[in-house]
Order: C-alpha cells, then sequence, then structure tokens
C-alpha cells in the first residue's frame, strides 16, 4: 500500500540524509519526495509517498522518524482526510494537424499546453494522482517523448 | 573575551563536568591538543583509538557520567566506530570528539579525510558537523543533553580544524531547549493505572528487567514493587545488577544462556512486566512461542522500542523511575502469588545452573566463582564476548547496579579490557576485573600500555581455553565438531605482561586460582592472570537460536 507521509523538519544539511537512510537501511524505497521551505525559513516540509507491504514495518519506521533529533512532527496522511497534488510537465510528438485532437484532451482534463514548435508540445498540469494517470493515458496516442513529475505534496483537511 | 574553537572545546566540556577524556592525538586535532596541554582536565592517551572508546563507554557505565572520547580524523574516526556503535547498541551515553579537515577541503578526498558523519549517522543518537566556531559552544550542549536524557546514546561532534583554530565570544547556554526533541519522561497515568489492574488479577506474573532499570536508577523502585507483589523476577544481560541476584525472588538471567527457571516461568507466566528491557531476540527465542499465556506490560523510554518484537497488551512511555514509583502507589490489590513461587522454587531445585567440576582440571565457571568469593561480591566485573562473557554473567552474583560491564547489543570483543580501564578510571577505589577470553583480550591487548604508564590497576582473568570459545561451541553442536578457525595460539601472556610493565601469572593448577586471584588483587599493578582452563567446555544452558525458550539444551553434570 502507498503511503504519503508529511514531516516538519529542521531546515538543516544532513537532515534528508538522515530520513533517506531509514528507509534504505531497510530495504524500502521512497517512490517521490518534495521539500521545501516553510513560513518559518528555519523549518521545512517534506511530503513523501512510501510503498510499504507491511504496515509493522511502517509503523516502526514512523516511530524512528519521530525519533530523529531534527524531526519536529510526522503526520501519515493515508488514513486521514488530505489534499493532495503532484505536478507534471510532458513533452509530446505535435503537428499542426494535431491541434483539435490535443485542444481536446486540454479542455478535458484541465492541463495547458506551454510551449508548441512545430514537432513538438510541453503540457503542464497540476493535479492528484487519479488526474494525472488519466492526463498520460490521453497524451499517449501523440507520443510521450519526455515526462518530468514534481513528487506529492499533500496538506490536511 | 574571545576564544579560540579549541579552548572554547575545552571550557564547555569542564562546564559539562568533564573530568576525563580518553583519546588519541593527530593532524586535524593539533589545536585541541595544544589547550589539553596545560588544561586542567585530565587526559589519557590510549595506544588505539578504539581502546579510547570503549574506555569512554566502561566510564559511563560505570559513574552514570558521560564518557568523553576523541580522536583526529579519517583513520582516527573510524577506528572509533566500533565503540561508538557499541555504545549506541546499549544506550550508553557517550560524546565522540572528532578533528575533521579544515571546512574548505571537506569533499576533496584531503588527506586523511572521512565523511565521519555520514559514517556514524546510523550509529549514534546524533551527529554534528560545526562549520562556523560561534556554533560550537551551544553543539556542545546540546550534544551532552541529547546524549544523556531520554534514551541515551553517543553524540558525534565532528570538528574542522579551521573550526578549531577560528575564534569567538564564548557563550554558554544555561537553559537548552530542542524544539524537535522531546523525551517523555512521566508515564500516562490511565496507562498505569490500567497496569495496576492487570497486575492485581495476575495469578502468574513475573517481572522481566533490563538496562534500562540500571540506566534510570530505578533499582529501588523496582526491589520495592518486586517484594510488594512477592513476584520472581528475571534480568537480561544488560539488566544485571539491576536486582540483587542473592534476593531470594531472583530468577537469574533468562534468554540463550538463561537460567532454565527463568525460561519456564516466561513461558508459564500469565503476566510479564518488561521493564526497560526490548525484548531481543537473544532473550525472546522463537518469537512466536514467546510466552504463550502471558499478558504484556511494556515500561518503556523508547516509543519504537514498543511492539517491535512482541505484542504489547499494556505499553508505558517514560522512565522507568517515575513510572515504577506511580505504579507502586497505584497497586492497591496484590495477587496472590503463594503457588507461583512454589511451581518456581521447584524448577530452581530441578534444573539448577550447573556445571561438572573437576580435582584436576581447572573449570572457567570454578574461576569466576572464585573471583565471586575472593572479591565477596564487591568488585566491578568487565566482560569481552563470547564463553567468558555467558560465565561471568552466571557464576558471580551482582547486587549492585553498574557492577557488571559487558557489551551486549553489537557484542564487541576487546571492549572489556578498555572498558575495564575507563572503568578503574571512574572508580578508582574499587576492585576492577576484566574476565576474558584467550581470543577477546588481544582485540585490544595495546591498552596494557595505557593502563600502566597511568597506574590504572586493573585485574585480567583470562579464561585461556586455545579456542575461539563460543564459536567452537556452536561448531561443536551445530556444525558436526568441524573447528573451523577456532583453535588459536597466543602469545606467553606472563611475558607478555611483563614487556609492559604489568605483572603476569599463569595457573595451570586448580588449587592455584584462588592463591591467584588473591595475589592479584594485592599487587597495586595490573595483573594479568593466565587461567589454562579446559579446552572444550560449553556454556549451558543454551537455547539454541530460533527455539522456543523452553527447547533448552542442558548439558552434562
Amino acid at each position: 500500500m502507498r503511503h504519503t507521509i508529511a514531516v516538519l523538519v529542521e531546515n538543516k544539511f544532513g537532515v534528508l540524509a538522515r530520513i533517506a537512510s531509514l528507509f534504505s537501511a531497510r530495504g524500502y524505497n521512497i517512490a517521490s519526495l518534495a521539500v521545501s521551505e516553510t513560513l518559518d525559513p528555519t523549518i521545512s516540509y517534506m511530503t513523501m509517498v512510501v510503498e510499504a507491504e507491511d504496515e509493522k514495518i511502517l509503523e516502526q519506521i514512523k516511530k524512528q522518524l519521530n525519533k530523529l533529533i531534527d524531526i519536529i512532527i510526522v503526520t501519515d496522511f493515508t488514513k486521514k482526510g488530505h489534499v493532495d497534488r503532484e505536478l507534471v510537465l510532458v513533452k509530446v510528438g505535435y503537428s499542426s494537424k494535431d491541434k483539435s485532437k490535443l485542444d481536446g484532451v486540454l479542455n478535458k482534463t484541465g492541463a495547458k499546453a506551454i510551449q508548441h514548435t512545430d514537432d513538438i508540445a510541453i503540457i503542464e498540469m497540476m493535479g492528484d494522482q487519479d488526474e494525472i494517470r488519466e492526463l498520460l493515458n490521453s497524451l499517449k496516442q501523440f507520443g510521450i517523448k519526455e515526462l518530468v513529475r514534481s513528487g506529492r505534496i499533500a496538506i490536511a483537511k | 573575551m574571545k576564544l579560540t574553537g579549541a579552548k572554547i572545546l575545552i571550557e564547555a566540556l569542564k562546564k559539562e563536568g568533564v573530568e576525563v577524556i580518553f583519546g588519541y592525538p593527530g593532524g586535524q586535532v593539533l589545536p585541541i591538543f595544544d589547550v589539553l596541554y596545560d588544561a586542567d582536565i585530565r587526559f589519557i592517551l590510549t595506544r588505539h583509538e578504539q581502546g579510547a572508546a570503549h574506555a569512554a563507554d566502561g566510564y559511563s557505565r560505570a559513574t552514570g557520567k558521560v564518557g568523553v572520547c576523541l580522536a583526529t580524523s579519517g583513520p582516527g574516526a573510524t577506528n572509533l566506530t566500533t565503540g561508538i556503535a557499541n555504545a549506541y547498541m546499549d544506550s550508553i551515553p557517550m560524546i565522540a570528539i572528532t578533528g575533521q579537515v579544515k571546512s574548505f577541503l571537506i569533499g576533496n578526498d584531503a588527506f586523511q579525510e572521512a565523511d565521519v558523519t555520514g559514517i556514524t549517522r546510523p550509529i549514534t543518537k546524533h551527529n554534528y558537523l560545526v562549520k562556523d566556531v560561534k556554533d560550537l559552544a551551544r553543539t556542545i550542549r546540546e550534544a551532552f543533553y541529547i546524549a544523556s536524557s531520554g534514551r541515551p546514546g553517543p553524540v558525534l561532534i565532528d570538528i574542522p580544524t579551521d573550526i578549531q583554530q577560528q575564534e569567538a565570544e564564548f557563550i554558554w547556554p544555561e537553559e537548552i531547549e530542542i524544539r524537535s526533541y522531546k523525551p517523555t519522561c512521566f508515564g500516562h497515568p490511565g496507562q498505569i493505572k490500567k497496569a495496576a489492574k492487570l497486575i492485581a488479577s495476575a495469578k502468574k506474573p513475573l517481572i522481566y528487567a533490563g538496562g534500562g532499570v540500571i540506566t534510570s536508577e530505578a533499582h529501588h523502585e523496582l526491589k520495592k514493587l518486586t517484594e510488594k507483589l512477592n513476584a520472581p523476577i528475571t534480568w537480561t544481560l544488560m539488566g544485571i545488577g539491576c536486582f540483587p541476584a542473592t534476593h531470594k525472588l531472583s530468577l537469574g538471567m533468562l534468554g540463550m544462556h538463561g537460567t532454565a527457571y527463568a525460561n519456564h516461568a516466561i513461558m508459564e507466566a500469565d503476566l510479564i512486566l518488561a521493564v526497560g528491557a526490548r525484548f531481543d531476540d537473544r532473550v525472546t527465542g522463537r518469537l512466536d512461542k514467546f510466552a504463550p499465556y502471558a499478558k504484556i506490560i511494556h515500561i518503556d523510554i523508547d516509543p519504537t522500542s514498543i511492539s517491535k518484537n512482541v505484542k504489547v497488551d499494556i505499553p508505558i512511555v517514560g522512565d522507568a523511575k517515575n513510572i515504577l514509583g506511580q505504579l507502586i502507589e497505584d497497586i492497591n490489590k496484590l495477587p496472590d502469588t503463594f503457588e507461583w513461587l512454589k511451581a518456581i522454587e521447584s524448577w530452581k531445585k530441578k534444573y539448577p545452573l550447573k556445571y561438572q567440576d573437576k580435582k584436576d582440571i581447572i573449570k572457567p565457571q570454578y574461576v569466576v566463582e572464585q573471583i565471586y568469593e575472593a572479591t565477596k561480591g564487591n568488585a566491578i566485573i568487565t566482560t569481552e564476548v563470547g564463553q567468558n562473557q555467558m560465565w561471568a554473567a552466571q557464576w558471580y552474583k551482582y547486587d549492585y547496579p553498574r557492577t557488571f560491564i559487558s557489551s551486549g547489543g553489537l557484542g564487541t570483543m576487546g571492549f572489556g579490557f578498555p572498558a575495564a580501564m575507563g572503568t578503574k578510571v571512574g572508580k578508582p577505589d574499587s576492585i576492577v576485573f576484566d574476565i576474558a577470553g584467550d581470543g577477546s583480550i588481544q582485540m585490544n591487548i595495546q591498552e596494557l600500555a595505557t593502563c600502566v604508564s597511568n597506574k590504572i590497576n586493573v585485574k585480567v582473568a583470562i579464561l585461556n581455553n586455545g579456542y575461539l570459545g563460543m564459536v567452537r561451541q556452536w561448531q561443536e553442536l551445530f556444525y558436526k565438531k568441524r573447528y573451523s578457525y577456532t583453535n588459536l595460539t597466543s602469545p606467553d601472556f606472563v611475558k607478555l605482561a611483563e614487556s609492559y610493565g604489568a605483572i603476569g601469572i599463569c595457573v595451570t593448577k586448580k588449587e592455584n586460582v584462588r592463591k591467584a586471584i588473591e595475589k592479584a588483587i594485592s599487587i597495586d599493578n595490573v595483573v594479568l592472570i593466565d587461567f589454562k582452563v579446559e579446552g572444550e567446555e560449553n556454556v549451558f544452558p543454551m537455547v539454541p537460536a530460533g527455539e522456543a525458550l523452553n527447547r533448552m539444551i542442558e548439558g552434562l553434570a
């Protein structure tokens, strides 16, 4: 099961390494990670998405995260009301005859084309994981050349 | 007034009440050593950085104070790491200070550079790389606070040479407040009340105590509670000394080499009160067969210890001393343990701790018993790791906390001798014996020079069986006696001791064992006794790894 975990941490060097090594030492991969400063510049906010098949190990990791000196608060959003978003940039093949088809996809998904050249379009969209999946499915027909995702960020409701 | 970073460090250590530093100089700590040259703080030059780390660890275990060790960058720091990991596994408060290459050279593969904060991240409670001399005093204050509070542990401070040389105002923060670090001290009152109720309804309660009792200085409360409940008590290797071994409610140590009656009690108990212990695999044996009839109450300061291995019914997070104090007050109905204690008494009679003594051969257990009798149980015993450690745990009766000093979690061979050195420095009036094996003692034997030159008069009892005994025992029992590389040749320990300026005694006859021990105690010098003991003696009872606690191999006798 995928868990979205948010941690408030001291904005210092080495903190990310401490967190990452907790996961890596147990053979866990961090599926996505987003880090940024908060209103208080001495504090950073991290949102992590982790795949955990064993709940007991995840529980242990959350406790271990809490135990790290530089971590202020750990929140597991998985069973809590929250809003999450991701930003995606997609480079697709494009020619002028595709215009109406692409406009259709953009209208339906709420994505935007931020740049066109003669043979390429760059599409951006912000959304939750289902919306992004839907966008990627409908862009496949144009040929996806490159794709970048920001990593999920989440906030409690 | 402005001080250099090196001066700030030493001033800060003095503010923290540090009396002694164990360490080794090198290129990247020269400014610190220049201050130490005429500072009023004791410095003990070990012969290897690992010795310094274990000595600081032993000092801490014996005194309850924070031990301090110091080494240079690169190899100096990496040599500390075994000692740091050892302290981490056993929750020992320790400060490791390392020099680092100049801050602008970090990451350039400079001479004697290693990423020490990176290397020690998983084996420290916390670590610091100081990048601004203005942060140094506060960092040291924080480091000591973190090392010694909550579940204690080692904290490393890595200080680049240029930071040691730069100057700043020495501002000592009297109060310390770390917003992201708030250890829980007081147990939840509701949980304690629930525990009191559960205890009252038990018929076969058993107390299972660990090193946390010693760390939190909760031994008085533990004794009071045990006697109030009239319940039997067992402890882990780390818990030895938390309760008097000679007390009638004592079952001794449990687990892989615990007493049979302690392990039977675990398997039959209907309530286990775990205090400052973490259900280690050497204690539980096969997990799904552990304590099948028991409800479990677990008192621990570290939330990550709760339900990590064994599912707990009532967890109480907090300091053992506070919680036990409250629990004693909250228990108003007592369990009737009469029948339970009778059953335990019959196990004690049926399965006593035993070995087959012989007239013409020195048994290692006999040596430990004789050390107990000769010192009337008033010595501090340190151990190496392996058979010597288990015999020291089984055959010496520890009545007081901080008198058994041993590497529990990490199982570090070579720990006992430098730890004895640190212990003797912290407790100069105590007789300190390192119970060693012929293998382990050779892992940090160089510290004989440190002991002799600093008149740290520890006594070493080598149980010399010519083998790496514990591994040999496993080979005998589980690998068809194929003694693969466990046969050991050793130097002449008497000559070795003498070459260092210590006293060496070799004992080959049983009737000379006691005399040698008494002589060693009476000599005002470092003494190393080489006891030639039975070669293939085994540690029994033994629960094979992965078996249930009541599936013990009893051995002969």
